[in-house]
């Protein structure tokens, strides 16, 4: 993976993960460091666009609530975080984690912590689909005669 | 004469603890919180983001909770909030072949590629009431059973696979890919494009919708139509801000999906196809997204020549009266006081009537001075 598909990845999972998981996540890696909030956890929307027929024409299906919060350490790494929803506690978090991310080798705690954090939304998602899995069709014929 | 009448804050006042008395019920019963109706009122959450407009499934509950679960009263709150909220931009396109499926079905396949998927649906019950839900349920007791395997990871859509023999309509975006028409940003004109067509019925009132697409079906449109594919699931939405140069993903929502299939067209170029229509909407919402699909259908019929005869063949009809915040906005002022509007044709009524009194006393007089003489 590149350096900035590595990045989108660890930043979906934190947009999918709780307040609370990533307050647990952070304090994997020791106390909150120093940072200075760029720009304050902000709710604002995001216009969701569709395509027509899946494939087509774009079309603006409606607005989606998303929040963002931009920090930066002391080091001067910034880090950012954009997710659905309104938690602006979580907004703060995940981009403090962002910036700590960016800086981390690989096997540092916060990058096995993410590696986590998307093992268990991988599995609530095949759960899911497992779930629905139980509710496809088996057709079979029936041969008369013959 | 004009009198301005001020008065009725201390009686609005009022209203407001006696509505707020009402939206709690008996005290003896306990309130519900905003999580339970999102949890267990899950579809009428779905509604309320579809008609407000805006995908937060925690507002539109609380939307609920404090209309008294009135979704038309609950998509305005939505709308009015939406309003205080800056725009980020636009995300990307959805991609709804990525769709993490939770139920996908056809009508016109039996054996597609990942199969019919039946889901969470209530298509196949009995329409019995379960009193057993009036009772308190012991936890776990609602536990689906999950199968061994997981779906197949790649769901095609439907009318793509009849796309790859040149069978169906082919979806492609125009020119350029042009950014979409936004209609809350600007005013619409007529003819509309598809574009507002689709985002003006995606926050369009399902009721409204239902009805011009059942319409359609029943003779007042020409249609001939099959449910390509319904799917329902989570989709990744996509926003690329621009301080950070790169798409960032910013979790799911879920999402209907209808492709309706329906019959042929054809011209002097294009050998006869199946042509389509096209819904899409917020949460699990499946009326929603067959009437929109039937109905954009049918606002296809300039494209196809079709003659444009019926309600919802005609965009001008459909667009200007699917809003249902609009619509209930215009029909419930007639409530508000208009005092001085109907002081104005009291007056005038009774002029008229006057007058035709008047007139009415002179013919009369003028028939009592006739009247000797025709008697002679």
């Amino acid at each position: 993976m590149t350096q900035t598909a590595t990045r989108q990845h660890w930043m979906a999972v934190l947009a999918r993960a709780s307040h609370r998981e990533i307050e647990a996540l952070l304090a994997q890696a020791g106390p909150l460091p120093a940072h200075e909030i760029l720009k304050a956890p902000e709710t604002g929307t995001v216009m969701v666009e569709g395509r027509a027929g899946g494939a087509g024409q774009r079309f603006n299906l409606g607005e989606a609530t998303v929040t963002r919060c931009v920090v930066r350490l002391g080091g001067g790494t910034m880090g950012f975080s954009y997710a659905l929803g309104r938690d602006g506690a979580k907004a703060r978090l995940a981009a403090i984690t962002d910036a700590l991310l960016q800086s981390e080798t690989e096997a540092g705690p916060l990058r096995r912590g993410v590696g986590a954090l998307a093992e268990k939304q991988q599995a609530a998602r095949e759960l899911a689909s497992r779930k629905a899995a139980a509710t496809k069709v088996d057709f079979f014929t029936l041969v008369r005669g013959g | 004469m004009y009198v301005a009448v001020k008065g009725g804050e201390a009686a609005i006042l009022a209203t407001h603890d006696l509505v707020a008395e009402a939206r709690r019920g008996d005290e003896s019963v306990p309130e519900l919180a905003v999580a339970q109706i999102r949890e267990q009122m899950g579809l009428a959450c779905g509604r309320v983001m579809n008609e407000g407009s805006l995908y937060d499934p925690d507002l539109a509950a609380l939307a609920l909770k404090q209309s008294q679960g009135d979704a038309i009263e609950a998509a305005f709150l939505m709308r009015a909030y939406r309003t205080t909220l800056p725009r980020f931009g636009s995300s990307e396109p959805l991609d709804t072949a990525k769709m993490a499926i939770r139920r996908r079905v056809s009508a016109t396949y039996k054996d597609l590629p990942g199969g019919q998927v039946l889901g969470p649906t209530y298509d196949y019950t009995h329409r019995l009431f379960d009193f057993s839900l009036m009772g308190e349920a012991t936890p776990g007791e609602a536990q689906a059973r999950p199968a061994t395997h997981p779906l197949d990871a790649s769901m095609p859509r439907v009318p793509d696979i009849l796309g790859a023999e040149g069978l169906m309509e082919e979806e492609a975006p125009p020119e350029g890919d042009p950014r979409p028409f936004d209609l809350t940003r600007e005013p619409v004109s007529f003819p509309a494009e598809r574009d507002v067509r689709l985002q003006a019925m995606a926050r369009g009132d399902e009721g409204f919708l239902l009805g011009l697409g059942y319409s359609v079906q029943r003779g007042f449109g020409n249609s001939h139509p099959f449910v390509g594919e319904v799917r329902v699931g989570e989709v990744s939405v996509e926003f690329t801000p621009e301080e950070l140069g790169f798409a960032v993903d910013l979790g799911e929502i879920t999402l209907t999906e209808c492709q309706m299939v329906n019959q042929f067209a054809g011209s002097k170029d294009v050998p006869p196809q199946f042509t389509r229509g096209y819904g899409l909407s917020f949460g699990h919402s499946e009326r929603k997204a067959m009437s929109m699909s039937l109905v954009d259908r049918a606002l296809k019929a300039r494209e196809f020549g079709e003659a444009a005869t019926y309600p919802a063949q005609q965009d001008e009809f459909v667009l200007y009266h699917s809003d249902n915040v609009e619509a209930a906005g215009f029909v419930e002022h007639l409530k508000l006081p208009h005092y001085v509007d109907f002081q104005g044709e009291l007056e005038l009524i009774r002029r008229i009537r006057r007058e035709r009194q008047e007139r009415q006393d002179k013919l009369a007089d003028q028939a009592g001075e006739a009247l000797p003489e025709a008697a002679e």
